[in-house]
């Protein structure tokens, strides 16, 4: 028995050898936790750290933007004659292991650039490391406004959420004519917190009334029940509710609000633009409203549609926004890199800075003073179980 | 607040508590018999959700053959969990023991990353348990009130198993002393083995019903759960079933009513659990139905 048993063991072990093995042989995935190869030929080799939720609640976000980076990659492999490779690192949805996640980009893979991430908790953890070690950061869907602010190493491809929560509050308001609106945040996220924030200042002043925001609800990253919470806000009888979070969370929270017998409309923000948020909510999710950055309905420039036929080809499926911008992200960083002509970080970061009109795949970019690109907004809802274009909103 | 939002908190914090419930019992009858937290419970948890998930989705079998064979593999799990990690070590200081229990969690949890993939999936929908009804102006899951009654019958039956049968009463005297269980002829190891089968089933069946009301799944999901049902156990009396199963109740509907009264705290919510294992370790350390420990010479 106990030999029988040790034999099961091994081969259990041996199992879960092979299969980490596979994964980290897939082409073009870097090992997050063992260091490449290439050490010695550091002249020859390029290493962008992409800094993204690889596990945990954030995953699918994470695979999304992956996508994006691996994609433009394939596109551009090179640079100034080097080859460009990925050091992909998981933050595993967690802002204490974005902070030593960021740390081991720096210091161990010495990477020049970073590219990440999504959730804007997770790059605000990261921004004090990228600034001390001097090397240029770029998020792709980071919206909060506090991942850039004073830190001239970080930089974005979005647009940020005092906008976003302004385009939301403007659609609450004039196009589903609410008055009094609820939210239900997800209060461990700075994110939301913030887009929270912002969606109550914009629609305050557009009802003209303090107590236009009837009812704020809070849950935990991770949490499942929501019925406590939902039925607080369906006691106070809004016209409709903003629910900024996770993905996985807000769809929970569309379901349970709509089997308590809550109608009114629900709307959100750019991350529930996931497969993930369709497959969870079903049916309940149909009619929910969000605004994101990019739709695939409507080429923007050249590079736009070079993503849209490159994706469409080797996935067979519609990009998510946040993959386009992952794509930016990547090109735009080459693309100072040519400028600055150098692989040096510092100089590659005053390259990014100055980027004025850069033609990405999700628009036009150009840097505003503290790093944010200044974009149109799209307002997108659930139509038969796909994401479907409803608007879009230029910057005001 | 009126009656009928105050009927529906209550509904919604009884649900909620049942599951922790029968999580809580794998928690007390692994206790009871072993004197050992079994920290893996967590993961059996969330195993039996893949293996419901993929049961309807890969196999595509009807919900309830998967459900079913769901639960038999969670067993069967649970079993070789102990097996591997427990049985080796049954000489061993219990700290040992412990380790290896924190080390079985990590395992499985990290198997789960690298077989499943750390991206969330959707538990598969079953119409005749997640359909909504209206009851007065109170609208509610059938789940809602399925899970309670489940939860019951679960317990009364396992309250006969332990009580009323041969099996019942090896598991007793293990749980009092296993050398003179085995000098009397009980089968220890069949015995320690068997309650871990059980919990696990309890573990499998509350998973399930877990999936069918939060119809989302990843491979760390079982870690809160393991910890507030753990407390529940240790509210409730640790080793003791009935204690394991009110204790469930207390954290549910102790969760639901914060949020309710108190919407300020909600994001407190998590802690309320923690607060409450401080302050029963504090007044009633044995638990609500704990016995009295008597230390062995």
């Amino acid at each position: 028995m106990k030999k029988w048993l040790s034999i099961l063991l091994v081969m259990l072990l041996v199992l879960s050898l092979g299969l980490t093995g596979c994964s980290s042989n897939a082409p073009a995935e870097a090992p997050a936790d063992e260091t490449p190869e290439e050490v010695a030929d550091d002249d020859e080799v390029i290493r962008i750290g992409v800094f993204e939720p690889i596990t945990g609640a954030n995953a699918a976000g994470g695979a999304l933007e992956v996508e994006g980076v691996r994609l433009a990659n394939e596109l551009y492999p090179e640079v100034l004659g080097k080859k460009v490779e990925l050091v992909i690192a998981d933050n595993k949805s967690d802002v204490v292991e974005a902070a030593s996640a960021a740390a081991r980009l720096v210091e161990r893979d010495k990477v020049t650039a970073i590219i990440g991430s999504w959730g804007s908790g997770y790059s605000i953890a990261a921004g004090d490391i990228v600034r001390d070690a001097r090397i240029p950061a770029v998020a792709a869907s980071a919206t909060n406004p506090l991942v850039t602010q004073g830190n001239e190493y970080y930089f974005r491809v979005c647009f940020i959420d005092p906008f976003q929560g302004t385009v939301m509050a403007n659609y609450a308001f004039n196009n589903l004519g609410a008055k009094k609106a609820a939210i239900i945040q997800e209060v461990s996220n700075d994110y939301a917190v913030g887009l929270a924030k912002f969606f109550t200042d914009s629609f305050r002043e557009l009802t003209s009334d303090e107590d236009s925001i009837i009812e704020v609800a809070n849950y935990n990253t991770g949490d499942q029940d929501f019925s406590s919470q939902l039925l607080n806000i369906s006691s106070k009888n809004p016209d409709v509710i903003f629910a900024p979070g996770n993905f996985t969370e807000s769809a929970l929270v569309i379901q349970q609000a709509r089997q308590l017998g809550i109608d009114v409309p629900i709307i959100g923000g750019d991350t529930w633009e996931t497969p993930e948020f369709i497959d969870i909510g079903q049916e309940f999710v149909e009619g929910a409203v969000f605004s994101t950055f990019f739709t695939s309905e409507t080429p923007i420039t050249k590079e736009s549609e070079k993503f849209l036929d490159t994706y469409r080809s080797k996935y067979n499926r519609e990009p998510a926004a946040v993959t386009a911008l992952g794509y930016d992200a990547y090109i735009l960083i080459l693309d100072a890199i040519t400028r600055a002509n150098s692989t040096d970080p510092v100089a590659i970061t005053q390259e990014i800075a100055k980027t004025q009109g850069f033609e990405g795949a999700a628009g036009i970019i150009t840097l505003d003073v503290n790093g944010d690109a200044v974009k149109s907004a799209v307002i997108k809802t659930v139509k038969d179980g796909e994401f479907t274009y409803l608007d879009t909103i230029e910057p005001y | 607040m009126t009656f009928d939002l105050f009927m529906q908190y209550l509904t919604n914090g009884i649900s909620l508590g049942s599951l922790y419930a029968l999580i809580a019992i794998g928690y007390t009858m692994v206790y009871g018999i072993l004197r050992l937290i079994n920290f893996a419970h967590g993961e059996i948890f969330t195993m039996s959700l893949y293996f419901a998930f993929y049961g309807v989705t890969v196999f595509s079998m009807p919900w309830y053959i998967s459900f079913a064979v769901a639960i038999l593999m969670t067993a069967a799990l649970g079993m070789l969990v102990e097996r591997a990690a427990y049985k080796p070590l049954r000489e061993s200081p219990r700290i040992t023991i412990m380790v290896s229990a924190i080390g079985a969690s990590f395992f499985i949890q990290n198997l789960a990353i690298v077989l499943f993939g750390g991206r969330p999936k959707a538990f598969p929908n079953v119409r005749l348990l997640t359909g909504v009804m209206q009851i007065g102006a109170v609208s509610l899951q059938r789940l809602t009130l399925i899970i309670p009654v489940v939860t019951i019958i679960l317990l009364y039956t396992l309250l006969f198993l332990v009580h009323k049968t041969k099996t019942g009463m090896a598991m007793r005297a293990v749980s009092k002393d296993h050398e003179t269980a085995r000098l009397m002829g009980v089968d220890v190891n069949r015995t320690i083995t068997i309650t871990f089968g059980i919990g696990s089933i309890l573990a499998a069946i509350g998973g399930i019903m877990w999936g069918a009301k939060f119809p989302q799944i990843h491979p760390v999901m079982g870690v809160m759960p393991g910890l507030k049902c753990f407390i529940a156990a240790v509210v409730g009396g640790i080793g003791n079933i009935t204690g394991a199963v009110i204790g469930g109740f207390i954290l549910g509907v102790g969760e639901i009513m914060l949020i309710a009264f108190l919407p300020n705290l909600t994001g407190y919510r998590d802690a309320f659990a923690f607060v409450l294992l401080i302050v029963i370790l504090l007044i009633k350390p044995t638990g609500i139905m704990g016995e009295k420990i008597s230390e062995k010479v």
